[in-house]
């Protein structure tokens, strides 16, 4: 078991190493044909000689078609035509394909790819592997714990590349290397026509090494390991198309604002190890309750600030919705379903120090509703279809730290495991979508497409119904469990405003299935006439899903607060249920049971009615009367309603403000020191110079040459040195 | 050992190849680049040998002992302990890589440019060896002569004003470290000893409090302004623009762990009490050289600049490891100075690649180098990454071990310090984003058809650094194994000096 262990990780990176020395030798891309651009035309020629064999024979010149594949709509972001927009990013003659960027020609010749093979066998093991673990662990009642080599030794600060499983691990397990799979099966078909294929999976293998090893980790800088290493690949896919300026700067601002969180992070775990004098979770956590709350409370806090980056709460939620810039699949496996939730995984992890700091608590409660209606509120006006699921995930993951900040730890991971999966489901979904229209991803040039688009529409309902909360999906018992605990754990605000958010949810998110799917195609008709479902390997991913989707609410939820779930995450998390914390002042008495018919029954019943009142909100605006949204802004008192959905629209106008004041400070800042440097030290030491030089002209007539400064810099040291050791020895 | 001088072979194999030089025809540049090619791979093989040191066995081995100058006490005196044989392996690795790179970019004035480049060697080695202070004098000076004339010569169009900078600035320093290794053994001999200059001897007498607060102070200017310390670190961004790349190289690879160097050998163990005092002050240049370099570095419109002033921040993680006092300070400022060495040793190697096909290191002039050169832009990428500390590359572990001994200090300082992260993944993300990624300037456009990927020249370069980037990072227990003793020497001497008795210092 030790060795299935450590083969989760090692096989992904095994992968990666694999592909980015022989990925590209086993891809045959035709590449861009632009070889009659005049001058440059007889120098490609030459080139065809000396360079890749990959290059000849392939090349066409780009059609008319191409062109109008190509997004109409000027301005917005969107996948394919992005990528095959590049041309219009990169001067054609410049552009010889060897970038490894950008789509081939649709009518040219077709791509042959062999570099997703090794990539998805090996995850596809790690898979394997993987469940076995769980199966292990969850059934068999089983903690493992593996230790591989001493990697840092210094002074008495010892670091063990170390694995831990438990309950908690498994079930992260289950989600990452689930949707990590089928992640790579949908990008076959996703990525098709690419050049950067090989690259793309390289960069996914190597993602979920470092997902794997986070999750794994039996320490906080293993844990920080893989945080940062997520990171980094969450760099490298964001900017995947790095022809794009807005891909570019999108990647950039998810590693930066991440780093803002590693601050607190870091720091966080430093002082943990300055305290404690260890990093290992079963050392530290036993000894927490020795310390003193104001430690434990800013331990606690430095902590959660590096889940706000990781996780995109408010206020460092703004990288991640500009992280849609990456391909489809890159936001469904690392932007939903994975990478994110690593906040939550940490924080529960944590969960015996968090429980020893109620103040930290509440701010984790406190920061996870507010975000939750933040970013609920500008995912109802977005119209950019992966824009409104970001703001979704943001607000879901916030729905999990309201979770874990009242103390109902199972819930959260509850929450992560079925949003993992529906999230994962409905951005596959909408990448299908913006595949079938030829890169369009602003819904207000979709429409109807559910004629067209089957299994892709179908999938998608089944996923919005859960994210929504429909009774009997998965996303109902889970965040019903959410509410319910705040209730009866006597948070009644959080249980309104999370209320709210959920009916919020429901409508922003048949706002997008009927914008989308149904309704008339409102795109250019040329486009209408090239919209098709997905090949199956797309396809076949989602309606996967879609099964557990359905099912793991029904299995690990019932009976509401009291599911088999319960008993899985119950080694985890007892340290917190035996000490008998209550987090947060307003300390519930006990645990009691569910009961269908009672106050848990009527919780239930007003989850199902929100969800339900606002999905028919939806029809009503988007599909019977879709002039109502504009007369409802109209009658809004006061004439807000216009600045308001702007604000919404504007995203609050955070992003503007980060800009003006950190980006802007921060440069200005620099440059003020560059200033000083120059000037100021920089000066004071030419002064210097200029001083002895001309202290130095004095003696020019004795002495030639530049010795002088040696002369004199030599006899005055020596002279003040003596003087000094006569006059005070 | 078994009686073959080892460390004499690693200093002074480079010598033989410059008197070799001296004899061959200065217009046969093959011949000439062979030569020192081999004569610097002979020292690395030498320098091989090191691994043989064991942690546990005396603190110096290796060693040699020959009288020099007996009147005056000096001796050739030579041995390693774990920090010295960690850096010379570093040197000779190093130098190996910069006289590899200079194949083709090196056309004018061959046979000097190399004699200066093993010259330079010598020098370095020297320094890292010498169990003597008068020797570590003459070995320092030997260094700095190479480096002057390679900068004077072979550098760019202000060279000259650069180079001038560089070598009064250290002449300055090194002039005074003379006077207090003079005093040092001086004060040593008048206490009744036979007159040395030995560093075991010098080690262990106590000085006055006052000799030490000088003698601190002298060899302070000297190391600092090697390292370099803010704010005496103005000569550095200058003589690196104006460099040629291999200079660049050995500059900021191994010259200025020469400071941080001297800082460990010499001015804690000698002067333990002195360092304790001004520790306070030390620290907080540190913090400011950190900050500051990475604030300055953001703004830069030269590349090189650029690499510059990021030295500056990560050498400010030496010193502050060093002075914190405790074993994940010293041991992350050594492990600091080894990963810096590699890290940017090879961005300035990657910065040589792109200016010796532009002659240009605007960043606005760059662009969209990734769809040209995608080789070139995946390794540069992975040493910006290990420049930003990431966890599994060689940067990550110095600066961590560094920032959590700060922490164990003071949780405020290593508070401030870690603003570090943030800034330092700005300016290296901003920088690459501007050079490899969107789309290639006006100005780019004109190379476009002829720019090419990495040569097989590049590629054999840049190997050994790529390889020790991603080793160093994933299993560091070698070279913390080797540093842990005489890191924990330099801590005793330290911790068992009670500060400055006699005079009160104004923290």
């Amino acid at each position: 078991m030790d060795l299935i262990i450590v083969l989760i990780p090692t096989l992904p990176i095994i992968g990666f190493l694999f592909t980015v020395l022989v990925g590209r030798s086993l891809d045959r891309v035709p590449v861009h044909g632009h070889a009659d651009h005049g001058a440059l035309a007889e120098h490609e020629a030459h080139e065809h000689a000396t360079h890749d064999a990959d290059d000849t024979g392939f090349r066409t010149i780009p059609s008319e078609e191409e062109q109008a594949l190509t997004s109409p709509h000027a301005g917005h972001a969107d996948d394919l035509a992005n990528a095959q927009g590049a041309d219009g990013v990169i001067p054609p003659e410049l552009d010889d394909g060897k970038g490894q960027t950008g789509h081939v020609s649709p009518d040219g010749p077709r791509p042959r790819y062999l570099s997703w093979i090794v990539p998805t066998a090996l995850v596809g093991l790690a898979w394997v592997f993987s469940m076995v673990v769980f199966v292990n662990v969850i059934f068999g009642g089983n903690t493992y714990h593996v230790s591989v080599y001493e990697w840092i030794a210094a002074g008495d600060f010892h670091i063990e590349i170390a694995f831990f499983v438990d309950g908690l691990t498994a079930m992260l397990l289950l989600v990452v290397s689930s949707v990590g799979l089928l992640v790579h099966v949908y990008s076959i078909g996703y990525m098709d026509g690419d050049r950067g294929f090989w690259r793309f999976f390289a960069y996914l293998n190597l993602f979920m090494f470092s997902m794997l090893l986070l999750i794994l980790g039996d320490n906080y800088l293993m844990l920080f390991v893989g945080w940062e290493a997520v990171g980094l690949c969450s760099y490298l896919l964001i900017g995947f198309w790095y022809k794009k300026p807005s891909a570019a700067g999108a990647a950039k601002k998810a590693f930066v604002v991440n780093r803002i969180g590693d601050v607190g992070f870091g720091l966080g775990i430093m002082m943990i190890w300055v305290l404690l004098g260890t990093l290992s979770f079963d050392q530290v956590f036993p000894s927490v309750g020795g310390l003193e709350t104001w430690q434990v409370t800013t331990i606690a806090l430095l902590l959660f600030a590096g889940a706000v980056g990781k996780s995109a709460q408010f206020p460092l939620h703004t990288w991640l919705p500009d992280a849609m810039e990456g391909p489809t699949p890159v936001s469904a496996l690392i932007h939903a379903a994975t990478m994110v939730n690593a906040g939550v995984y940490m924080v529960a992890r944590s969960n015996p120090i968090f429980a020893e700091a109620p103040i930290a608590m509440w701010v984790v409660a406190g920061i996870g509703i507010f975000t939750a209606i933040f970013a609920a509120a500008i995912a109802l006006t977005q119209n950019d279809i992966k824009k409104v699921l970001a703001y979704s995930t943001v607000s879901q993951l916030a729905y999990m730290f309201t979770a874990l900040g009242i103390g109902a730890w199972v819930a959260a991971i509850f929450h992560l495991v079925t949003h993992g999966f529906f999230k994962g489901l409905l951005f596959m979904g909408s990448g299908s979508v913006i595949h079938g229209a030829g890169g369009e991803q602003d819904m207000r040039f979709l429409g109807g497409m559910r004629e067209k688009m089957r299994w892709t529409y179908w999938t998608m309902v089944v996923g919005s119904l859960s994210l929504a909360g429909v009774p009997i999906l998965a996303g109902f018992f889970s965040k019903d469990e959410i509410l319910g605990e705040a209730f009866n754990r006597g948070y009644p605000i959080f249980y309104l405003v999370g209320t709210v958010v959920a009916f919020m949810t429901a409508f922003y998110s048949f706002r997008m299935i009927y914008m989308t799917f149904h309704g008339r195609w409102r795109g250019p008709r040329e486009l209408w006439d090239h919209v098709h479902e997905s090949v199956p390997t797309m396809v076949a991913p989602i309606a996967i899903l879609a099964v557990p989707t359905v099912l793991v609410g029904l299995l690990l939820g019932i009976p509401p607060e009291g599911g088999v779930i319960h008993g899985w995450l119950g080694a985890v998390f007892e340290h917190v249920e035996e000490a008998g914390i209550q987090p947060g002042s307003i300390a519930a008495g006990g645990h009691h049971g569910f009961e269908l018919i009672g106050i848990g029954g009527l919780l239930l019943l007003v989850g199902a009615t929100v969800a339900v009142l606002g999905i028919l909100l939806a029809y009503r605006w988007y599909v019977t009367d879709p002039e109502a949204p504009a007369r409802f802004v109209e009658r809004i008192p006061l004439g807000f309603g216009p600045g308001m959905y702007r604000a919404s629209l504007n995203k609050y106008y955070v992003d503007d403000i980060y800009q003006l004041v950190f980006a802007r400070g921060g440069v200005i800042l620099g440059e003020l020191l560059w200033w000083f440097d120059a000037k100021v030290i920089d000066g004071a030491v030419n002064g210097v110079g200029w001083l002895a030089r001309n202290i130095g002209g004095g003696l020019r007539k004795a002495q030639t040459g530049r010795v002088e400064n040696y002369g004199l810099g030599m006899a005055a040291g020596m002279v003040l040195v003596l003087i000094a050791f006569l006059v005070w020895r | 050992m078994t009686g073959v001088p080892v460390l004499s072979l690693i200093v002074f194999l480079p010598l033989v190849g410059a008197l070799v030089l001296l004899f061959v025809p200065g217009t046969a540049h093959r011949a000439i680049r062979w030569i020192a090619l081999l004569a610097s791979l002979a020292s690395l093989a030498a320098s091989l040998a090191l691994i043989g040191y064991r942690p546990d066995g005396p603190e110096f081995q290796f060693t040699e002992n020959i009288d020099w100058v007996p009147a005056f006490g000096m001796g050739y005196r030579l041995g390693v302990d774990g920090l010295s044989a960690v850096l010379v392996m570093l040197t000779t690795i190093l130098s190996a890589v910069s006289i590899l790179y200079s194949w083709n970019p090196i056309t004018k004035a061959v046979k000097e440019y190399y004699i200066s480049m093993l010259l330079l060697m010598v020098g370095m080695l020297g320094v890292f060896v010498s169990l003597d202070l008068f020797l570590f004098y003459v070995f320092w000076e030997i260094s700095l002569i190479p480096m002057y004339l390679i900068i004077g010569i072979w550098g760019g169009p202000r060279r000259i004003y650069a180079t001038i900078k560089f070598v009064v600035y250290t002449l300055v320093g090194s002039l005074l470290m003379l006077v207090a290794i003079l005093a040092v053994a001086i004060a040593h001999a008048s206490a009744g000893h036979p007159f040395t200059f030995s560093y075991v001897e010098l080690r262990g007498f106590a000085y006055t409090d006052t000799l030490q607060a000088l003698a601190f102070g002298a060899f302070f200017l000297a190391f600092a302004i090697k390292v370099p310390m803010w704010p005496l670190h103005t000569w550095l961004p200058d003589a690196h623009v104006e460099a040629p790349t291999a200079g660049s190289i050995l500059l900021a690879g191994v010259l200025l762990k020469l400071g941080g160097y001297g800082f460990l050998r010499y001015s804690l163990p000698l002067l333990p009490d002195a360092a304790k005092a001004f520790a306070p002050i030390m620290i907080a240049l540190a913090v400011i050289a950190i900050l500051y370099g990475a604030l300055v570095a953001m703004v830069q419109p030269d590349l090189k600049k650029l690499v510059a002033y990021s030295s500056v921040s990560h050498m400010g993680f030496v010193m502050l490891g060093i002075f914190i006092f405790n074993m994940q300070g010293l041991q992350g400022a050594v492990y600091q100075m080894l990963a810096h060495g590699v890290i940017t040793g090879a961005l300035f190697l990657l910065v040589g690649v792109i200016y010796e096909r532009t002659h240009d290191r605007e960043i606005a002039h760059l662009g969209g180098l990734n769809a040209r050169t995608p080789h070139y832009a995946a390794i540069f990428g992975l040493f910006v990454f290990a420049s930003i500390g990431l966890p599994g590359l060689a940067g990550f572990i110095g600066e961590f071990l560094v920032l959590l001994g700060t922490f164990r200090y003071n949780g405020y300082v290593a508070g401030i310090t870690m603003f570090i992260v943030i800034a330092s993944a700005v300016y290296m993300l901003w920088m690459y984003q501007r050079m490899f990624f969107t789309v290639p300037s006006d100005w780019m456009r004109r190379f476009w058809p002829t720019l090419k990927d990495l040569s097989r020249n590049e590629w054999l370069a840049l190997a050994p650094l790529i390889i020790l980037v991603v080793a160093m990072g994933v299993y560091p227990v070698l070279i913390m194994d080797a540093v842990n003793s005489p890191a924990q020497r330099i801590l005793d001497a330290v911790n068992a000096s009670g500060g400055l008795t006699s005079f009160q210092l104004p923290w």
